[in-house]
């Protein structure tokens, strides 16, 4: 489940084997990098230790992150899975697992290495029996058909008997090669080029992405969740049937549909209306989204603040998990309940007339980082069974490129993950995942209440430190950004 | 809006303090299909404010789908026909039009298109 890979498998490494490779990915790929080495780190500690002596095939991750886990075993999960939902979405971290052959970082280097890979592995791959297909992949990197057929000319010291097929070959075997394109967008640079032959042990099924994404689907607004990060979401929370979870920001409703392809119940709710309610007409919604996949609809869509939920006293330990990307303000502003200048103390509230309050539009006022996030974790420490999931994203300002991030804290909660999504040279965000390890209490809860009304005295003071907008947005010397992450603006 | 969403929500006005539970007025209600999961209902269970669901079960006019009083909570577990009832009325009976009452002030909260709005007004936070 989620970042837990199994307990079915014998024979997994021992974590400090592992050595992460970043080379030039896109995000979702270092998001699924980072779960995984999570995955196998967490599996060897629960091992005590690991064990690495059941070692007995290398495995090259398509993402290149690579390690000594033995094939069986994670084809054992594969398989374990494969007739499951959750079987999908494993399959989105990892992308293929092959048995390593070979690898180097010169072709003759490579030669070698397969060379010196035990034939009793090989040859039953190679039989004239069977059929197979190469495939030359350069990572970041697009070449011609005509250069990829010399590179798989370049491997005729590997006795292939079988014939090619392209289309459903038996085996297939790849061939990947990293190097320095020039170009990473910002991401640590390839040290030198690397080149790996393998032979396919499983791929993953990715055609759960192209159902889902984003330019097919009806309803999206400008802020929507990119599917594939939507579904990590929704697998972080251990979205599954019988679980109820909960988006406090739900706008279009991209990460429920996440959570309610793996079966989980779900609810949502957003302070605009003509989003959650109106849509863009009665076939494009946030209920005709789940329509268009065949999902079962949200059981609860409304508006409300979360800023001042409408939940009832003494209602607690309902949702099993929180998955929601706050307004922060870097795209989309977030608002709370109140208007401006009644916040400021300069106008005394607005009555509305008695004959206007059924369709009257209360003002908002700009809601800050720091107070956002408070009230997202107050939200989830209340409402959250124990064990239950809160999973967010949290925007972190990079200096000179790199990122000190600093993440909220609360006493019920323990940060199990943090994924950072690279966005721009000075601005990221890190998936958070926590779990709730501490009960509710009296104690936490009167706390809350104070800090609440600390943010409304003081809203001012919070609007100016928490604008994130302006931090991203403006030229590089500006010193407003400082104050945003210091640690007494913390929530 | 599904009858657990009523369950969990309250009038949450400044100074209101007898905000729970809503009535329900419900000018058009229909049923919806929801998945039956049992394992769910047996973890809402001990959640739900029985006399608010009885209450709006009620109001919807559907008298005899639940026992006045809340069963035991071993009834998840034996009486089958119980577990229908109770996610019938909890998940499945969904108030399209209307509106949530609160007990204390009177304030009403409009239901349209099956969305409560629960957003307050400016003189109410």
């Amino acid at each position: 489940e989620g970042n837990d890979l199994g307990g079915i498998c014998e024979g997994f490494c021992t974590a400090d084997l592992l050595h992460l490779d970043c080379f030039g990915l896109d995000d979702s790929a270092r998001i699924a990098i980072n779960e995984l080495v999570e995955v196998v780190i967490e599996e060897a500690e629960k091992k005590g230790g690991g064990n690495s002596q059941a070692r007995k095939t290398r495995v090259l991750f398509y993402s290149f992150h690579r390690d000594d886990i033995p094939a069986e075993s994670v084809m054992h999960k594969f398989l374990l899975l494969r007739n499951s939902r959750c079987f999908l979405f494993t399959g989105m971290l990892v992308k293929g697992i092959y048995e390593l052959w070979g690898e180097g970082t010169t072709d003759d280097d490579l030669e070698k290495a397969i060379k010196g890979f035990p034939d009793e592995r090989k040859l039953p791959y190679l039989k004239p029996e069977s059929s197979f297909r190469i495939i030359v992949d350069n990572f970041g990197k697009v070449i011609s058909f005509q250069e990829q057929n010399e590179r798989i000319r370049g491997l005729s010291y590997i006795p292939f008997k079988g014939r090619v097929d392209l289309r459903n070959p038996d085996h297939k075997f790849w061939l990947m090669e990293i190097d320095d394109y020039g170009e990473n967008n910002g991401l640590p640079p390839v040290v030198e080029r690397r080149i790996f032959f393998g032979r396919e042990v499983g791929a993953a099924d990715r055609k759960l992405l192209p159902t889902y994404q984003l330019k097919s689907r009806k309803y999206i607004g400008p802020t929507a969740m990119d599917a594939e990060i939507a579904f990590l979401m929704a697998n972080q929370g251990l979205a599954r049937p019988g679980k109820l979870i909960y988006d406090p920001f739900v706008g279009t409703g991209s990460i429920l549909v996440a959570a309610a392809h793996f079966g989980a119940m779900t609810m949502g709710a957003d302070i605009d209306i003509r989003v959650v309610r109106d849509g863009r007409g009665p076939d494009c919604n946030v209920w005709s989204n789940f329509e268009q996949y065949g999902l079962p609809k949200p059981l609860s869509l409304m508006r409300s603040d979360n800023n001042l939920p409408p939940w009832r006293s003494g209602l607690k330990e309902v949702f099993d998990a929180i998955i929601c990307d706050p307004p922060y303000g870097v795209r989309a502003g977030g608002r709370k309940s109140g208007g401006r200048k009644l916040l400021k103390g300069t106008v005394d509230p607005y009555t509305v007339p008695e004959e206007k309050r059924f369709d009257h539009i209360p003002s908002t006022a700009a809601y800050s980082l720091a107070e956002c996030v408070n009230d997202l974790l107050e939200l989830a420490a209340r409402m959250l069974v124990m064990g239950g999931r809160l999973v967010f994203f949290f925007p972190v300002l990079r200096e000179d490129v790199v990122t000190v991030a600093q993440f909220p804290e609360h006493p019920c909660f323990t940060l199990i993950a943090s994924c950072e999504q690279i966005l721009s040279l000075r601005y990221s965000r890190y998936l958070l995942t926590m779990v709730k390890t501490g009960h509710y209490t009296e104690e936490i809860s009167e706390l809350a209440r104070k800090k609440h009304s600390d943010f409304r005295e003081n809203h001012l003071k919070w609007m100016e430190e928490g604008n994130l907008h302006s931090a991203v947005f403006s030229s590089s010397d500006s010193q407003t950004t400082k104050a945003l992450f210091d640690r007494d603006s913390k929530p | 809006m599904r009858l657990l969403t009523h369950n969990m929500l309250a009038c949450n006005i400044k100074g209101v303090t007898n905000g729970y539970p809503l009535r329900l007025e419900a000018e058009k209600w229909v049923e919806k299909e929801v998945n039956f999961n049992a394992d769910f209902l047996r973890s809402v269970f001990p959640k739900i404010e029985w006399p608010a669901l009885v209450g709006a079960v009620r109001a919807l006019g559907c008298h005899d789908l639940l026992p006045q009083d809340a069963p035991n909570p071993s009834a998840l577990d034996s009486d089958d026909d119980f577990l229908r009832r109770f996610h019938r009325a909890l998940l499945q009976l969904h108030v399209e039009e209307g509106a949530l009452v609160c007990p204390e002030t009177g304030r009403r909260f409009p239901i349209s298109k099956g969305i409560p709005n629960m957003l307050l007004h400016e003189d109410e936070v």
